[in-house]
């Protein structure tokens, strides 16, 4: 048997154990890769950066821990970035396990603010972030494209309290916001059709300028919305998470993710590029065989 | 009457809804805000009814010893356990017996579950028996030690220790988990099927080799030759072809939506 026929006939038990050792690798060995930011994830950047102290951006996190490892760092970045800059925030979690994911990324940011740290070479001294004062997080409901509807009326018809009970006319940071009229963004972090709805529904009826970030495989299929202007920015995937922490100088889990990310496509790319020289080589010797019987 | 109701309800709120979107009058809104309210009432009904359901089907699993019947024991005790600890209000060290209620109640619902599959007349009475041993201790000790306090959607009972360790050292590694083991299916996958066989096949591939390169930070940038070439094949051929499918679904959506309302499409009712 020759080596391409070997090749052909390769037990996936290797193909699993290569991408294991490269992965554990690539994790373990600190080592940096360069990121290059794109258009997409830096007008997100550049539009919550460019925002006053004190004006309100909405992130729906709408996202189960299966898109943790793509979606979680997304949130860390972008809120970490809206807190450091003084942006009040209001939450909403649209998919089931949203608010535990939510609930997670808003305690452990809140520890991180504690502490000064300089970005872009501007110190930000640190802070204790405030319930209902640096942030509302108005948890979960079911029927997702009527909860958007409905608090494109008025947060409080499908929310009348906070997640943690408190009647929203009584937190402090929401004493005169209506509905997405006071909000200056939505950003929405999903893992799945929660985000047509919010292009439908939110964004179509209410007009609020929205950004996305996606799942990698997501990506492609909300660019059409991108070159309509529905929304005017999209971070996809882990790249799109690390691109945000490249910008705001605030490396992360994203950048951290990216060195296993970017080694276990190689070595995808590679396997399909054996696969396929194997595939030719066996053809063409059983075409030869043909020939010569 | 009985099929005549539903299509006169159907075309008198598709058609309001439909021009309510165009009249932003105060009565038009206060209806159409009530409305939504109904929406979500009804749907809450849906969700009782798929948990009746998930009861359901792991029971008769249980009854009927189909394979893998032990697992619908896990996903019961999964079930009643989320629920029982997003109810109570303890936190820290002020856990008193409630795990002693936990236990019992699951060690009842264990007992009921065995009852409805036990075959003869003895085993019968023994799970019987056991379980309402049970449920009787189980209530003593709720009665007792105040277990039967509710505090569901505040924050004492969302803020109780037991049901974030629950979610974030339970819930969050299984199902990131079961996502990562998606990589290794895929790297097989890639490297079985993915092979130039025909044009069009050889086009996918370099299409996802290409794009998967993009995603590649060495790589990447307006300079870079794969760069360029990938987002072309993003904004250019996958932009004109998500366009063709995002006009093409919302002309069938408002194509269904028009047949629903004019009472042609009959399948929410049952009967194709």
């Amino acid at each position: 048997m020759g080596i391409f026929d070997k090749l052909m006939k390769l037990d996936r038990r290797w193909v699993f154990l290569l991408l294991a050792v490269v992965c554990v690798w690539s994790y373990v060995v600190p080592f940096d890769i360069p990121i290059r930011t794109e258009p997409e994830s830096e007008a997100i950047y550049s539009f919550i950066d460019s925002l006053p102290p004190g004006d309100i951006v909405f992130i729906a996190i709408d996202y189960d821990p299966n898109n943790l490892a793509e979606l979680h760092p997304m949130t860390y970045a972008v809120v970490e970035h809206c807190w450091r800059k003084e942006l009040k925030v209001i939450f909403t979690a649209l998919s089931q396990n949203g608010p535990g994911m939510a609930d997670q990324a808003i305690r452990d940011i809140s520890d991180s603010l504690l502490v000064d740290k300089v970005y872009n070479g501007v110190e930000f001294k640190g802070r204790e972030i405030i319930r209902g004062k640096d942030y509302c997080f108005l948890g979960y409901k079911p029927y997702y494209a009527l909860i958007i509807l409905g608090m494109g009326q008025d947060f409080r018809l499908p929310f009348p309290t906070d997640y943690y009970g408190t009647p929203l006319d009584s937190v402090e940071m929401m004493k005169g916001v209506i509905n997405y009229d006071q909000v200056a963004c939505v950003i929405d972090l999903s893992g799945g059709s929660i985000t047509d709805a919010w292009i439908s529904y939110g964004q179509g009826r209410f007009n609020f300028p929205l950004a996305l970030g996606l799942t990698g495989v997501m990506t492609a299929q909300y660019y059409p919305y991108l070159g309509s202007g529905q929304i005017f920015g999209i971070m996809g995937g882990l790249l799109g998470a690390a691109q945000y922490e490249e910008m705001a100088d605030n490396p992360g889990r994203a950048k951290e993710g990216m060195r296993v990310q970017l080694f276990a496509h190689l070595v995808i790319i590679f396997f399909i590029v054996v696969g396929n020289i194997g595939y030719f080589v066996t053809r063409y010797r059983q075409k030869k065989q043909k020939e010569v019987s | 009457m009985k099929r005549q109701l539903p299509f006169v309800l159907v075309f008198i709120f598709g058609l309001f809804m439909m021009f309510q979107y165009f009249v932003p009058h105060e009565i038009s809104e206060w209806i159409y805000e009530f409305l939504l309210d109904w929406i979500v009432i009804i749907g809450i009904f849906a969700l009782a009814l798929g948990l009746w359901s998930l009861f359901r089907v792991s029971v008769d699993k249980i009854k009927m010893r189909k394979d893998n019947w032990g697992y619908s024991y896990i996903t019961l005790a999964g079930l009643f356990v989320m629920v029982a600890f997003g109810f109570t209000h303890r936190v820290a060290d002020a856990w008193g017996l409630y795990f002693i209620w936990i236990l019992l109640s699951l060690l009842c619902l264990g007992s009921l579950m065995q009852l409805r599959a036990a075959t003869n007349s003895r085993q019968k009475k023994m799970y019987f028996a056991s379980a309402l041993i049970l449920l009787i201790l189980s209530t003593l000790v709720a009665v007792f030690d105040d277990t039967w306090r509710f505090y569901f959607y505040t924050a004492e009972g969302l803020e109780n220790s037991m049901f974030r360790a629950f979610f974030d050292y339970i819930l969050l590694p299984i199902l990131s988990t079961m996502f990562a083991l998606l990589a290794f299916f895929i790297a097989s996958a890639a490297y079985r099927a993915f092979r130039a066989r025909n044009v069009l096949a050889t086009l996918l591939l370099l299409a996802a080799l290409l794009v998967m390169i993009r995603f590649n930070p060495w790589i990447q940038g307006d300079e870079a030759w794969a760069s360029k070439a990938s987002n072309w094949l993003m904004n250019v051929p996958n932009l004109a072809a998500q366009r063709a499918i995002v006009i093409g679904i919302g002309l069938g959506i408002v194509a269904t939506a028009l047949k629903v309302i004019l009472g042609i499409e009959r399948g929410y009712m049952g009967k194709g």
